[in-house]
């Protein structure tokens, strides 16, 4: 029954995985033949300030767009899981985020922060009129925020759907037993997440490797090398420089960094034997 | 020591998966799959000379039409280089020359046109034709307007300010203090694309030690992106920054959104270093603006520099190269487009009507005959009488080398590293 899909799995996923792990042993230009050299590509990679830069920043992004998205899109799947009013409403309005292509976020928000035409010069906001993406120091902070504005809302509807899963009764037997809302929240509502929390947190690291589009059009990287995170190195590299074989390199240290966050978090989490959370369930 | 047998299987191995994939998703018309010649043509800036070129040829030519396709710049950059790779590519190949039209003519993929185009080349500017000869031969014609790099300012924001544009590098400075004073980014600079930075070190290069500075860091000396008169242009650039001539937000100005030259002329700029290639733009975002009160001027001179005052830098032109992967009834095609088509009147004319000039001797009556003469004037002035035209650094060097610029540049810019830093970094580099 798995074979047509493996097959495909192969033909598209495997395949060009072998070729890339292949191609990071070879020089490439992108014209002529590949010459083989060993583990040239490897050495120049690990001895690269702007990759070794690059590995530390993918390491600060992931940390801090945790750090954001998460309790943020807890407390927000909470809420909008309440029965309170205008929730319905404002459910809505989180969600259109979901709704737009990367690439026109990163230029709206672009166009926002310009700061001789944008939101501040508009609005007089001289706070708001920032050298925001020209700013070494305020350029990871923007990115982390607009990737926070973009995966916030997919994350809430994780965190909302898990909420509603949990049984009234058992917030109804708390109340008997005196428990507060405070209460309630940490000892049903959290431990009853914690599955919600292995997968919602597993898309957020994972998929903070794979960050692209967004950044690229934001900032492509600058300014200097302040935002070029392991997948924008691996896409200059490859195809600004044309240095196919070190471009390789990276792309396989992505891959197999990203594999083995997935399968950590699965095995320390025990998602994987799945069992439930729920007494006699 | 030649590559083990292993290696050798692995490396076919890799590369047949490579074609494989490339020609996979290749199925686009290129040149050795279809039936007759093909070009790739990039949209905006000279698009409308293009498309007339073409359709005149076709029509004349019924039985050997050229198939086009339309690229916006960035992604016709990134495809091309892989149909050239894989056997793909275009009858014509649109280029940049320098360190790309190198690397082609290195692997073979572009066929030498001497003699063959003389249609063409006996009316163009010789400081431009020169672009396309390689060492041994001539592997690409130009195609377009010459987009040499030009001082723009805005009269009303420097007569307010009571400066003259500026003639030298210490008249530059003054007049930075003095628009200053008025509260105005004295000159806008697009950093966030950092292809405009070059622009500077460009010119305070040349004019501090001329082209020869240059040809050394091109020919990979040792040493030569620490010449002396590499170090003074990097330092006058980190002075300027330091003075606050690009104001304190120029990292977060976007040319590709225009913002640079919107800084010019809502007035809240003085001057700006740009292509000649903004000046269509200016004219339909800011018709009364262009009409009135915008200058445009040579680059200053730096005192005690040896570099001659009428060298330019910017963009000779755009090239055609014909591909070597095309069959030879497809190159003969291509050939004959460049002679039939390229700079003859209707060409000329079309390019002129976008506010444009081509860079074919013997202009001025036709330069003249247009309604909005003054600029195109200048400019065809400007390529005509210069003594030495440098392509774009971004352009002349090999890719990783432009990439390498580029980032340090940059960072030169931002203040993260000093000249000397970025002098031993680039020398790394060669």
């Amino acid at each position: 029954m798995a074979a047509p899909a493996l097959l495909v799995f192969g033909l598209f996923a495997l395949v060009p995985l072998a070729g890339v792990v292949l191609l990071s042993f070879t020089s490439w230009d992108g014209l002529g033949t590949p010459r083989w050299s060993g583990a040239d590509n490897w050495m120049r990679a690990a001895g690269d300030p702007v990759t070794r830069n690059a590995v530390w920043l993918t390491v600060k992004l992931t940390v801090l767009s945790y750090l954001f998205q998460a309790p943020v899109s807890l407390l927000l799947g909470v809420y909008t899981a309440s029965r309170s009013r205008h929730r319905e409403a404002l459910a809505v309005l989180y969600f259109l985020p979901l709704l737009f292509s990367s690439a026109a976020v990163a230029l709206t928000f672009k166009g926002l922060l310009d700061p001789n035409f944008g939101l501040g010069a508009a609005l007089n906001v001289p706070a708001l009129t920032r050298d925001w993406l020209g700013d070494a120091d305020l350029a990871l902070g923007v990115v982390v925020f607009v990737i926070g504005w973009c995966f916030i809302p997919f994350h809430t509807l994780l965190y909302q759907a898990g909420v509603r899963q949990i049984p009234a009764s058992l917030y109804e037997s708390a109340r008997i037993d005196g428990a507060g809302p405070l209460a309630q929240f940490t000892h049903i509502t959290l431990p009853q997440l914690k599955y919600t929390f292995v997968t919602s947190s597993t898309l957020m690291l994972v998929g903070s490797l794979t960050y692209f589009d967004l950044i690229f059009v934001l900032t492509a990287g600058g300014p200097g090398d302040a935002t070029r995170i392991l997948p924008l190195d691996m896409y200059l590299t490859g195809f600004r420089s044309y240095d196919m074989g070190k471009a390789s390199v990276v792309g396989v240290v992505l891959v197999a960094v990203g594999l083995a966050l997935a399968l950590g978090l699965n095995r320390m989490s025990g998602a994987n034997r799945m069992e439930s959370r729920q007494e006699g369930a | 020591m030649g590559p083990s047998r292993a290696g050798r299987t692995l490396t076919a191995a890799s590369l047949a998966l490579v074609v494989t994939t490339a020609t996979g998703c290749g199925g686009f018309g290129g040149g050795s799959s279809s039936d007759g010649a093909t070009a790739w043509a990039l949209t905006g800036g000279s698009e409308e000379a293009f498309r007339a070129s073409f359709n005149s040829w076709n029509e004349a030519n019924p039985d050997r039409e050229i198939n086009v396709e339309w690229f916006a710049n960035d992604a016709y950059k990134e495809k091309i280089r892989t149909a050239v790779g894989a056997g793909n590519a275009p009858t014509l190949v649109f280029n940049w020359s320098g360190g790309t039209l190198a690397d082609y003519t290195e692997a073979d993929q572009v066929v030498d046109l001497s003699g063959q185009v003389d249609g063409l080349t006996e009316n163009v500017l010789p400081s431009v034709a020169a672009n396309g000869e390689t060492g041994d031969g001539l592997y690409a014609v130009p195609n377009n307007q010459t987009q040499p790099i030009v001082l723009y300012y805005n009269k009303k924001v420097l007569a307010d300010a009571g400066v003259e544009p500026p003639e030298t590098l210490d008249d530059m400075t003054d007049a930075v203090e003095a628009l200053k004073g008025e509260g105005v980014v004295p000159i806008a600079l697009a950093g966030q694309s950092v292809w405009p930075e070059l622009m500077w070190i460009q010119y305070l290069t040349d004019r501090i030690g001329g082209p020869e500075t240059f040809q050394r860091i091109l020919d990979g000396e040792e040493g030569a992106w620490s010449d002396p008169a590499v170090m003074e242009a990097a330092t006058a650039i980190a002075d300027l920054v330091e003075a606050g001539a690009f104001g304190d937000s120029f990292g977060s100005v976007d040319a590709d959104s225009g913002a640079d030259t919107a800084l010019l002329h809502t007035g809240k700029a003085g001057m700006l270093l740009q292509g000649s290639w903004v000046y269509p733009n200016m004219a339909e975002d800011a018709p009364e603006f262009v009409g009135d009160d915008l200058g445009h001027t040579t680059f200053p001179v730096v005192d005690g520099g040896s570099g001659s005052p009428s060298n330019i830098v910017g963009n000779p032109a755009n090239f055609w190269s014909v591909s070597a992967d095309a069959s030879e009834e497809e190159q003969q095609t291509a050939i004959d487009y460049l002679n039939d088509q390229v700079y003859n009147e209707e060409n000329v004319q079309s390019l002129l009507d976008l506010g444009s000039v081509p860079p074919v001797s013997g202009l001025e009556d036709e330069i003249a005959a247009q309604d909005d003469s003054e600029h195109l004037d200048f400019t065809y002035g400007m390529v005509r009488d210069a003594e030495h035209f440098q392509l774009s650094w971004d352009q002349a060097l090999p890719p990783d080398q432009a990439q390498e610029l580029l980032s340090n540049l940059s960072r030169l810019f931002l203040g993260e590293i000093t000249p000397e830093e970025f002098g031993a970094t680039m020398d790394q580099t060669l």
